[in-house]
């Protein structure tokens, strides 16, 4: 069975840590990973080290196309039983168009998939409700389409590193695949994405204000890391809603998450419930967060975040 | 302009989220219900360009006789009209929602559909496209910022992703998806909720096909969610244990 991977390439030619996850799902299907890429050059030597044994690079469409992406993937469809994506705003948009032009149905955000139901029949595990259900499901298609949920799987390497053979794919689009089409320019502040970070610290009601958020901002500066806010913290306008964690903003998935003065409702446990250590601090040690942390300080944050910070410098 | 939103009624959820017993559907029996929060601001912005633009907004759902309650909360906002493709209940998976809502979406002259980005409940991340792809529209998703240029004939699409601002322009009529962000929605006014408790809601039955490509054969609530917090301390106390545990997490600088 071959399995291709449609994978995402950073600027530098890094392999997105949203694809390496995809990739070691599609391990789990079949030794036989091939990756699809678009545009820059990947750095094959992560590739090989996450098995891959062929890689399709597609050229031709100038930037991200959905459509575009997802014709050039309906070309590769004869030689693939499965296609697997991250389930990104680009992997799921993409493999959406796929099932639209083809027709097949689209599992969105799996965290688990085996063949073992039989041919072309596969036993799928989704997230719905963003993760705080999961769905148990059967998939029957002649060439299954599944995202990968991003803080359902933990990227791996493989045992015995792919051998990469490049191919070049020109795809035959048709009318109408580049009219929507990205045109880019660099976001906002800059810095490490929220979906990436590798430390975020959260601020939530009980920060109290936009001002209330220096010493985070502080804090999270000093760790390397990015503020993530919960939905009542947009919702008051002390902070942009692309720094929302949760159900509907994003899901994270760092090292460390400290949640400062955040209750924990289920909308937001839905987003940071794949980092791989929480910290909590909240005046109330009967809070959900608490009780889904690790670690616990009970407090106020405003007494504890500047002492925080104060340690931290006085150390280094 | 003339724009369509699409919704969802999906059940409220709160503290937690359980499973009926028989492992197929959302245990609905203590809560409310609702639309997701994207859709919400879907509605809004559709009434927003209205207001600029001059036009009209239709929501239309999918769903069984009560969702006309959440039908009836879209025009409370400044919808005019409203359409319910009443089913017996039953969850119609991507593709066979895609194809009821193309009955709506192609019949009425829209210039513009929006949805959210997802469901709030299955989390499809398709209905949008599969729509777009039947009418024969393009469309982009996942937007946090929307704009109409001075003679309708254009929109350009904004949203962020992984810290690159993506703006698409899309020819209309166009299929664009919302998530939360892209406005912050109001309150619906008193007149407003008058009006739209006597609206008129057109009904149309849909008949229930399963998909047989994608099959759910049960729901659970995922374990071990709950972990077992050490507590280091309470207030300032409490630093230097959170120092060492952030040292050994190897997070300090």
């Amino acid at each position: 069975m071959t399995v291709f991977c449609l994978t995402e390439i950073e600027p530098g030619g890094a392999v997105a840590d949203a694809s390496l996850r995809a990739l070691t799902l599609a391990r789990e299907l079949s030794g036989d990973v091939a990756a699809v890429v678009f545009g820059t050059a990947p750095a094959l030597g992560d590739l090989a080290a996450h098995g891959v044994s062929d890689v399709y690079a597609v050229s031709g469409i100038e930037g991200y196309a959905p459509q575009a992406w997802a014709r050039a993937l309906a070309g590769l469809l004869t030689e693939a039983e499965v296609i697997i994506a991250a389930a990104t705003d680009r992997g799921n948009e993409v493999l959406a168009h796929l099932g639209a032009i083809t027709g097949l149905p689209m599992a969105a955000n799996c965290a688990a998939v085996s063949a073992e139901a039989g041919p072309e029949s596969y036993a799928i595990v989704r997230q719905r409700w963003a993760g705080l259900l999961l769905e148990e499901a059967v998939l029957e298609a002649p060439v299954a389409l599944l995202t990968v949920a991003t803080d359902a799987v933990t990227a791996t390497m493989a045992d015995v590193p792919g051998v990469c053979a490049v191919h070049s794919v020109t795809p035959s689009l048709r009318e109408g695949d580049l009219v929507v089409r990205a045109a880019e320019a660099p976001a906002g502040a800059g810095g490490a994405s929220l979906a990436t970070a590798r430390v975020v610290v959260g601020g939530g009601r009980g920060v109290g204000s936009a001002d209330g958020f220096a010493a985070l901002d502080e804090l999270a500066s000093l760790l390397g890391g990015v503020v993530g806010v919960s939905r009542v913290v947009t919702s008051e306008g002390w902070r942009p809603h692309t720094q929302q964690v949760g159900q509907t903003g994003t899901k994270i998935t760092p090292d460390v998450y400290l949640a400062c003065g955040i209750s924990g409702a289920i909308q937001h446990i839905a987003g940071c419930s794949g980092a791989k250590h929480i910290i909590a601090i909240n005046t109330d040690p009967g809070a959900p967060m608490i009780a889904r942390a690790d670690y616990a300080v009970i407090g106020d944050l405003h007494e504890i975040i500047p002492a925080l910070v104060k340690a931290i410098r006085d150390r280094s | 302009m003339k724009i369509l939103v699409c919704v969802k009624r999906v059940p409220t959820v709160g503290g937690t989220i359980a499973v009926t017993a028989d492992g197929l559907s959302v245990d609905t029996r203590m809560s409310g219900f609702t639309i997701s929060p994207h859709e919400e601001c879907g509605v809004e912005e559709a009434v927003r360009l209205c207001e600029r633009f001059g036009g009209s907004v239709t929501v239309a759902s999918l769903g069984p006789p009560e969702a006309e309650e959440q039908l009836r909360s879209c025009l409370a906002l400044g919808a005019s009209s409203a359409v319910l493709l009443e089913t017996a209940g039953e969850e119609f998976g991507a593709r066979l929602t895609a194809s009821a809502l193309h009955s709506v979406a192609a019949a009425g002259g829209f210039d513009l559909v929006l949805l959210g980005n997802e469901a709030a409940d299955t989390g499809d991340y398709q209905v949008g496209i599969r729509l777009a792809h039947l009418l024969g529209w393009p469309v982009a998703t996942g937007i946090k910022a929307l704009t109409a240029d001075a003679d309708s004939a254009s929109v350009q699409a904004r949203r962020e992703y992984q810290g690159v601002a993506e703006t698409f322009t899309l020819p209309l009529p166009a299929v664009i998806t919302v998530k939360e962000g892209i406005n912050l929605p109001r309150y619906p006014s008193l007149p407003g909720r008058l009006r739209a408790k006597r609206a008129a809601i057109t009904r149309a039955p849909v008949s229930f096909v399963p998909d047989a490509g994608l099959r759910t054969t049960s729901l659970r609530v995922p374990v071990a969610a709950r972990r077992q917090a050490t507590v280091l301390g309470h207030g300032a106390d409490a630093v230097p244990a959170l120092v060492s545990v952030l040292d050994e997490l190897g997070v300090l600088p």
